[in-house]
Order: structure tokens, then sequence, then C-alpha cells
């Protein structure tokens, strides 16, 4: 059995990882993104697995088709990557597989995405449709400041800033859930707590706390059911809790980190995902 | 293990027991963010800077 980590930089995650396959004594080849030699015009398998921690999310889509089309299996796959990380698409799949999640739209025009915001009312959130870490997740409290937001996107020279994703905004008790789906089971949940360096951001690389949240039945089910809307893999589900306590899904991590979560949850979560991984490529 | 040169400012930098290629350390003199391409011989990098694309 061949397997491997397929990694930009050796990120405290990706350390886990290795240190957790050989704990285990799995031989978990290092292959760095940038070192890839692909030939697409030729079929052939190096590895029976790739654990795929690519940071690059460019890298990680045409990686994980490529080396699934060789007929390794990728963890998670292409199809993960696909559509988690295209916001657009994951809340339309998140809809129709009956996960609550907050309202949102889509629009390709500012005069449009004028119009969903008014339907939405105010405030609204904004994110770009590709992005992580928060950035460029805004909050926008009125219509001066989303004809603003709107002006900055139109003179972006990238055509996916100008593909406009308006979420309605949860009042969130100052926490959202990070919960960690592996195959079938919630196995570690944290709740982010936004600080004063954070500000309404729970993003814990932008200043959010980590403290443990107990695995419910409520948030196991959910979780579960939301991560299978793209294939069985290792997830970070993220909710977040409305007024009245019920939760709504609004992100789906296809590469989750979780340096700092495995502390405050008491949960080795490099350990089970290579667990989960490697009982994957024997199968 | 050789030590080696932040390529920033040739301060010396020794490699920690444990350290992985790929990973990032920090130059202790100038703070520079270097990439550990190999450990042995050591031999560092200045690291990537984070990509619009970069994430989880």
């Amino acid at each position: 059995m061949r397997v491997a980590l397929l990694y930009t930089l050796i990120t405290p995650e990706n350390k886990l990882l290795l240190g957790a396959a050989r704990a285990k004594g799995v031989e978990l080849e290092k292959v760095q993104d940038d070192s890839l030699e692909m030939e697409l015009t030729h079929s052939g398998r190096q590895f029976d697995g790739v654990l795929q921690r690519s940071s690059s999310y460019a890298r990680t889509l045409y990686s994980s088709f490529y080396l699934e089309q060789m007929g390794t299996f990728v963890c998670n796959p292409y199809k993960a990557h696909h559509l988690c990380g295209d916001k657009f698409l994951a809340s339309i799949l998140l809809a129709k597989n009956k996960i609550p999640t907050p309202k949102t739209y889509g629009a390709f025009s500012a005069d449009a995405a004028r119009a969903a915001a008014a339907k939405l009312s105010f405030p609204v959130v904004m994110k770009p449709v590709f992005g992580s870490w928060a950035r460029m997740v805004h909050r926008l409290n009125d219509a001066d400041s989303l004809s603003n937001e709107l002006e900055s996107r139109e003179e972006m020279g990238h055509a996916f800033q100008k593909v406009y994703y308006l979420q309605e905004h949860i009042n969130k008790p100052g926490r959202d859930l990070r919960v960690f789906v592996i195959g079938q089971q919630a196995i570690a949940g944290i709740y982010r707590n936004s600080t004063a360096k954070s500000g309404w951001i729970t993003n814990t690389g932008r200043g959010g706390t980590a403290s443990n949240c107990p695995i419910t039945p409520e948030t196991n089910e959910l979780a579960v059911r939301a991560a299978n809307v793209f294939g069985e893999g290792i997830y970070g589900v993220d909710m977040m809790e409305r007024a009245d306590g019920s939760l709504v899904v609004h992100e789906v991590n296809h590469t989750t980190e979780f340096r700092n979560s495995i502390a405050p949850s008491g949960v080795d979560i490099p350990a089970k995902m290579i667990d989960y991984f490697i009982s994957k490529v024997k199968q | 293990m050789a030590d080696s040169e932040c390529p920033d400012c040739a301060g010396h930098i020794s490699p920690r027991p444990g350290i992985e290629s790929g990973e990032v350390i920090s130059c202790p003199d100038c703070g520079a963010k270097l990439e550990v391409k190999s450990v042995s011989p050591f031999v560092l990098e200045k690291a990537p800077e984070v990509q619009e694309d970069w994430g989880e």
C-alpha cells in the first residue's frame, strides 16, 4: 500500500497528521504540490491513497481530479472540494438536501445584489464565493455599506469577485460551532467564540477562541447529514445558533483545520483522520 | 545536521529536532518566514506568501 500526504507547506495540521501516521506504523509519503509533474494524457496510478491537504484551492481541485482519474483514492474526493469550496454551489446543495442553512442569494450584477439585499433586509453578510479564513467576509449594515462593497468588487478584475453571494445575517450568541465529521460520525466539536480582536467573526485564525462543544445527538445528526451532501469524507461543519436555539449550517470545510480544536475537545483528531483514511484505502 | 543561513539577513539558524521539510520557521534574528526545503542538508528559502486561494 502506497499512501501520501499532498501538501503545500507542512502546516501544524500536516505535521500532526504525519506524526499520527508514524505512530500507527503508516508510511505516509510527503508530496509537495509544487513538485507534482502530471502527465494528463497518461493513465497510471502512483499511489493507492492520497490525503489531500494542499493549502491552495486551485491545486486541490486539479490534483484531486487528476489523481482520482488515475485510480487513486483521494480523501477528500474531488467532488467534495469542488462543491464545498464554492459557497454558491454549497448553499444550493445544502438547501436542496433540507439542511437548515441561512437564506442566501446569488447575483451577477450590482443592481441584482441590491435587490437581493432588500429581500434579506439589513444587516446582510457578503462573502466571496471562493475564500477561506473569513477573508472578505463582511457584515453590511445598510445600503451605503453595500454600495461601497459592490463598487469595490466591480473595480476588481477577477470575474468570480463579481459573483455576489449575500446571506441572511444570523444574530448568533457571540459564537458558532465547528463540528468535525469523519465518515458517518461527528467525532468532536468546538465553539468558536468571538473576541474583541475578532469582532463579529469567530474564526480562530482571526482572533476567535476555541472551547469544547459536546456533540449532542442533534449536532451529530445535522453535521453528518450536511457532510453527506458532499460525499463521505472528513469535514469541518460550521453551524450557527439562531435566537431560538435551532442550528443552521453555513459552511462545510473540505480541508478542515484542527490545530486549535484538539486541546479543547480532548479528541485526537489527526489520529482519527489517519484511521479513517487508511481504512478507506484498504477497502 | 549543519546549520543554515537566513536568506534575508544571513543570520545563523540551527535545525530543531523533529523538523520536517516543508515546515515554515521564523528567523530568530530578523523574523523572516522561511521554508525548510531540506532537513539534511539543512536548506532554507524564503517561505511563499499566503495566496488568495489558500484556506481550508
